[in-house]
């Protein structure tokens, strides 16, 4: 690990003027990804800037009826608040299938955003890695990728984004707001991370030196009947090998709204669009989820090792949608 | 581009109610810190990397691993090792109910999980629910510490050695959870 | 609960469960590892490895990084201290690697090519990764599947590597079932918690290793025999040991300790960081084993052929013996168990928990399965109507062969007799659900070792043995053995261990540790016991009485000695999305004499934890264009998490072994072996698909389900 300047501080402003001054300075928040990755020399910052007592670590309602939620708040914090967990149960869950109790203490709702691929040739610095290094190759693509990405990806990066969060939140329509030296900006969490293309190493649209303060959750009834599952080598304390945030709400029989998002399948968290469109005004069937499912996954390409996944989503679409639609006619 | 910035800073870090002045090398984690220049070495390091949970202590009450948790970073918090456990020569119930029914075998993961357990045990006083909680919405009230719910809430820490079944027992005897599968274990 | 041995003891300590002696010390964090113990002017070395899987070393750029902060030397191969590896180990000729920074070839990836020493350990990590070394690359081969052109036949051991007898084709050609399949295993890792760390320093002329190990004993004498060294003039400790399963013997570590602490006269300690772990410590090589049974159509075996195909390195030669466990259980007409190596440019495997018995059970155990069903006959009732009466190929009888007690127990327990046998009846929700059984077995051997007992003035006694706790319990059982046979209250008995100054004494492996030690103690206290009874004060220095068991050891008759056992496993399988869990597991085991039920039954339910490891999760990846492994943490190579892991029971029968004087037989390895097999078979009975590859991944179980076939 490299030798570093730390500073801590209390107010943002004075957190972006410091990295808009040294642009080898990172933030640091909980630390689960960054000094992990400072450790295997992923990341080699000259300065970080510990961003954990800025006073961002609030869960407020919002006038309209949504949640905001400050950058800083622990990943525990957020999972345990009354108001995600009665009007976006999906959200607890997805953060609770995340890592272990004690890393979820320690992690940041803008850390969670950051984390990085744990595809492990990006994360072995020995090994080529167009994300690492741009131009450098993507051996994944020939080698092990078992659980490496079936949308969105490209002939330069296979890598999947890691978190089980940010997946409820695009479900979501989550909003992300920062701070940079010229002042506050906004990105709908759609567009916040960036297509694969050729360049894999640039990964999101925050402007350079940009601070995350929080997240908001605009209202969302439907989200009172969500639910996350997550499928994973382990039972616990395991990356997904895919994973669906799903809301529904279901009237006469028809889909009146749905939300729809997966993990573990892209280079960030998948908005099934496609799947939605098929879906809303239709009928609350098993048949019409798989048909929906299909919709979504038929832009799939998967590797010669991964292709399990499509079934994998396919089935999970199915199988959430009817418990969801089952609770709806309850 | 900006001066190099110092990569020391001198810190003090209340340890067990104590504390300690030290200076630290900036990429010192408080895993380090505490083995290698407090002699605090009842924390153990596993994997260095936040996935075994082998060096898992308290923060302000909180369970986390100090593999990567940097040590000057830690500055102002409170700190709650294994040596902080006991009361003097008195063991805690989940120290004691990890010795009565060997919830450990080579004993390295040891002061991870019984940090661990404890954090855990006042999470699930506290109402949390967990990754197997049936119902997450809290009108549907604080989920029961089954063996399920003690399973997942300590996955974060490994046990190579496979201690987990007495783990299990160990952390419900603790906190006094009538698990049924304790009940069966006991017949 | 169990049932427990028969107590001969007089004290009652042997059969009696008792806590840990040093228990306290390992939940108050007191107990100190290798790693743990201060030195003054204590140096951190760290090793830089190989990047390239196979090539020369062309040059090694040591003045940059000699001029980092702190850093105090950089070994490599033009400067590091010779040693040499002409000599024979106790288990056998050494592996080069211990040989480490001496020439510039590279076999594999992962091979230590330089050795950084700074002040602080973040001075050499970071040196460690600044270091540039250029290599001239060569091509490299990873590549292991089954059928290589280029296998060969490796030496007998002690053991013979390949055993036949009969006419295989002609009892296959006269059988009325058949079965012949081919099962892989993958890549395995040791995995202990406590990574391999060792300080090393000269102490008054004297080398001071401070380890953490399965044996002081062979350290210390590899360490003399690698640096030309008087063997009295190398003293190793070892006190607490977290996890070994057969990782901990001689590494590359303690080697480079040495080097560094010579070259610069003060205490250099090491340790090895979790990723390094999976190049330097040994692994359970990948297997690709192929099976034929032939039977009549009652389930008798006619034929059975294992053929098991494993990896080894270009340096040295380590065979994973996964036939071996063919040669205990059943009989045949025509029997053929044969090994094949393969040698590629990869580390050395070793011995892992069970070497061989995990992987060929696997295979073996899921082979019967598949003839039960092909038959239809009960699995149980398969292997009671194949139980040997004599060791199959050696005619030899058995010590004591209690297999279907075992089963017969864990049937009855478990519930097996309301079994339904067709797969994929049973359903709860998402869930099917199967029930699995599989047998156990694990050779019972035993060392020579050396013992001292001495009786203090004060009522007490010290235990003086050179054996390793590496978390079995064997400190206590210890403790136990000794107080029996003095008659004397557990709480009187000290035991001092993992010293190589105490003198001669098995390692801990093979499940032969605590056996091993146990006799020696038995005598000596037993002898002590007697010069007490002649009555007489005790004067200030004690009396101490001394054993050795080489010649008792040595004059054991030539039996068929193992310890068995019987698995019974409920999965619930999802196939739409590919989990597996594990519901419960039951073993029985018929294991010798049990000294201590309390630490006994963790080292049951360990090796049963590792065998649904090894079934459900475990497998590192090693990426052929490189050579090297992807994922080389542990986010990346599983083993289960507490979620993973139900209630488990072990269950045990009388089974003491005649010929020990404490009865034992050793018990840490007979739990994993065949667990994998009762695991595999449930999820076949819930499904109605066999899985033939381990591990039985989440991708896999979609892939075949979907394919509605068997496993790909």
């Amino acid at each position: 690990m490299r030798e570093f300047g730390y500073q801590r501080v209390l107010d943002v402003s004075g957190a972006v003027a410091l990295l808009d001054a040294d642009p080898d300075a990172r933030f640091l928040g909980g630390g689960t990804n960054l000094v992990d990755l400072m450790k295997t020399g992923v990341e080699r910052p000259a300065r970080l800037v510990d961003v954990r007592e800025l006073p961002l670590d609030r869960i407020e309602s919002t006038r309209d009826g949504g949640l905001r939620i400050g950058a800083t708040v622990t990943n525990s914090d957020l999972a345990a608040h009354p108001e995600v967990r009665r009007h976006y149960p999906a959200l607890t869950q997805a953060v609770l299938a995340g890592a272990s109790g004690q890393l979820r203490n320690m992690a940041t709702v803008g850390g969670n955003l950051l984390q990085r691929t744990r595809c492990g040739y990006f994360t072995d610095v020995t090994k080529p890695c167009n994300k690492r290094v741009p131009g450098s190759g993507c051996p994944a693509i020939e080698g092990e990728h078992h659980n490496h990405a079936i949308l969105g990806a490209s002939d330069h990066c296979v890598a999947t984004h890691p978190s089980d969060m940010a997946v409820a939140l695009t479900a979501f329509d989550t909003v992300v707001a920062y701070e940079t030296a010229d002042g506050p900006g906004e990105l709908p969490l759609a567009d916040f991370y960036l297509p694969v293309g050729d360049t894999p190493h640039l990964e999101t649209a925050l402007p350079p030196g940009a601070l995350i303060t929080g997240v908001t959750l605009p209202p969302a009834p439907t989200a009172a009947n969500s639910r996350y599952r997550k499928v994973r080598e382990r039972a616990s304390y395991a990356f997904a090998i895919g994973s669906i945030a799903a809301a529904l709400d279901v009237e006469d029989g028809l889909v009146r709204d749905v939300r729809l998002a997966f993990g573990a399948v892209a280079s960030r968290p998948w908005r099934a669009r496609a799947a939605e469109r098929a879906l809303t005004g239709g009928p609350a069937t098993a048949d019409a989820f798989a048909a929906a499912a299909d919709a979504e996954l038929a832009a799939a390409r998967p590797l010669p090792h991964n292709a399990y996944k499509v079934t994998l989503m396919r089935n999970l679409v199915v199988a959430v949608l009817t418990e969801l639609a089952e609770e709806a006619s309850r | 581009m900006t001066p190099v910035p110092p990569t020391y800073s001198a810190i003090t870090l209340n340890i067990n109610g104590e504390k300690y002045t030290l200076p630290v090398d900036h990429r010192t984690t408080l895993l380090d810190a505490l083995r290698e220049h407090l002699d605090l070495t009842g924390t153990k390091k596993g994997c260095d990397q936040g996935q075994c949970g082998a060096c898992t202590l308290l923060i302000d009450g909180r369970r986390a691993v100090s593999c990567l948790q940097l040590a000057v970073a830690a500055e102002g918090r409170e700190i709650t090792t294994i040596e902080g456990v006991a009361e003097g020569e008195q063991l805690h119930p989940v120290q004691q109910a990890f010795l009565d029914l060997d919830g450990y075998q080579c004993g390295y993961c040891t002061p991870g999980q019984i940090c661990s357990a404890l954090g855990m045990i006042e999470e699930h006083a506290a109402g949390w629910p967990s990754a197997v909680t049936d119902d997450v919405r809290p009108e549907a009230g604080p989920p029961p510490l089954s063996a399920d719910e003690i399973r997942e809430r300590m996955s974060g820490n490994l046990c190579r050695c496979g201690a987990y079944v007495s783990i299990v027992q160990a952390v419900a005897q603790a906190a006094g959870a009538q698990t049924a599968e304790a009940e069966e274990a006991a017949a | 609960m169990t049932t427990t041995t028969q107590a001969t003891a007089v004290t009652g300590a042997v059969g009696t469960a008792h806590t840990r002696v040093e228990g306290r010390d390992k939940v108050t964090g007191a107990a100190r590892y290798a790693g743990e113990i201060p030195f003054a002017e204590l140096a951190h070395g760290w090793l830089v490895l190989s990047t390239i899987a196979r090539g020369r070393i062309r040059s090694v750029e040591a003045d940059p990084v000699l001029a980092m902060p702190g850093v105090l030397a950089v070994l490599h191969h033009q400067n590091a201290p010779r040693v040499t590896t002409d000599y024979m180990s106790i288990t056998g000729t050494p592996d080069p690697t211990l040989a480490i920074l001496q020439h510039d070839r590279v076999p594999y990836a992962g091979w230590p090519v330089a050795l950084v020493v700074a002040e602080t350990s973040e001075q050499a990590r970071e040196a460690a990764e600044a270091l540039v070394i250029e290599y001239d690359e060569e091509p490299h081969d990873v590549a292991f599947f089954a059928g290589r052109p280029d296998v060969y036949t490796p030496a007998d051991s002690v053991v013979p590597t390949d055993e036949v007898k009969g006419d295989m084709e002609a009892e296959l050609a006269a059988s009325a079932v058949v079965v012949d399949v081919e099962y892989t295993t993958p890549e395995e890792y040791h995995s202990p918690l406590e990574p391999h760390a060792a300080t090393a320093h000269w102490d008054g002329g004297r080398l001071d290793v401070v380890d953490s190990n399965q044996s002081t004993m062979w350290v210390a004498g590899e360490l003399a025999q690698l640096f030309s060294l008087d063997p009295a003039s190398v003293r190793v400790r070892s006190e607490h040991v977290g996890g070994g399963f057969g990782s901990k013997g001689v590494r590359p570590h303690q080697v480079a300790a040495v080097m560094a602490a010579t070259v610069l006269q003060r205490p250099v300690r090491m340790v090895l960081t979790r990723r390094q772990m999976f190049s330097l410590v040994g692994y359970r090589s990948p297997t690709a084993q192929r099976i034929r049974l032939g039977a009549d159509s009652d389930g008798r075996l006619r034929a059975l052929d294992h053929h098991a195909q494993a990896l080894t390195s270009t340096v040295h030669e380590f065979l994973e013996p996964s036939a071996y466990v063919g040669r205990v259980l059943y009989d045949a007409d025509a029997h053929r168990t044969t090994h094949r190596l393969v040698r590629l440019d990869v580390p050395t495997p070793t011995f892992m928990r069970a070497p061989g018995a995990a992987s060929g059970s696997f295979a073996l155990e899921s082979a019967l399965d598949e003839l039960a069903e092909k038959c239809g006959v009960d699995p149980i009732a398969l292997r009671a109507r194949n139980e040997p009466e004599v060791g199959p190929l050696s005619g030899l009888p058995f010590s004591s062969r209690n297999l279907l007690a075992c089963f017969e127990d864990g049937a009855r327990r478990f519930g097996w007799a309301d079994r339904d046998p067709r797969p994929g009846l049973r359903r709860e929700g998402r869930w099917l659900l199967g029930t699995g059984t599989a047998a156990a077995t694990h050779a019972a051997g035993v060392g020579p070792s050396t013992a001292a007992v001495t009786a203090q003035a004060d009522g007490t006694f010290d235990v003086r043995i050179n054996a390793t706790d590496i978390g079995t319990g064997a400190r206590t059982a210890l403790v136990l053995v000794a107080a029996e046979a003095l008659r004397a209250e557990p709480g009187r008995v000290r035991v001092h261990i993992g010293d190589s100054d105490l003198g001669p004494a098995m390692f801990a492996g093979g499940s032969m540790g605590t056996r091993s030690w146990a006799w020696a103690v038995m005598l000596a206290a037993r002898e002590l016991r007697e010069r007490l009874a002649l009555g007489g004060a005790i004067p200030p220095e004690g009396i101490t009485s001394r054993s050795d068991t080489s010649e008792a050891v040595g004059a054991l008759a030539q039996q068929e000695r193992h310890a068995f056992g019987a698995h019974f496993a409920e999965v619930a399988v999802d196939v739409t999305s590919g989990e597996v869990r594990v519901r419960r597991m039951l073993g029985v085991f018929a294991a010798g004499r049990i000294v201590n039920p309390l630490t006994a039954r963790g080292q049951f339910i360990g090796g049963m934890i590792w065998g649904l490891s090894m079934a459900l999760h475990e497998e590192a990846f090693r990426d052929s264009a490189s050579g090297t492994h992807v994922g080389a943490d542990f986010a990346g190579y599983h083993f289960a998490a507490n979620a993973d892991v139900p209630l488990i029971e072990a269950h045990w029968v009388d089974d003491p072994d005649p010929d020990d004087p404490v009865g034992i037989k050793g018990i840490g390895e007979v739990g994993i072996v065949g667990a994998a097999a009762a695991i595999a078979n449930a999820v076949w009975h819930a499904t109605g698909v066999r899985h033939r590859h381990l591990p039985i991944r989440p991708d896999r179980v979609l892939s075949a389900n979907s394919a509605g076939g068997s496993s790909a």
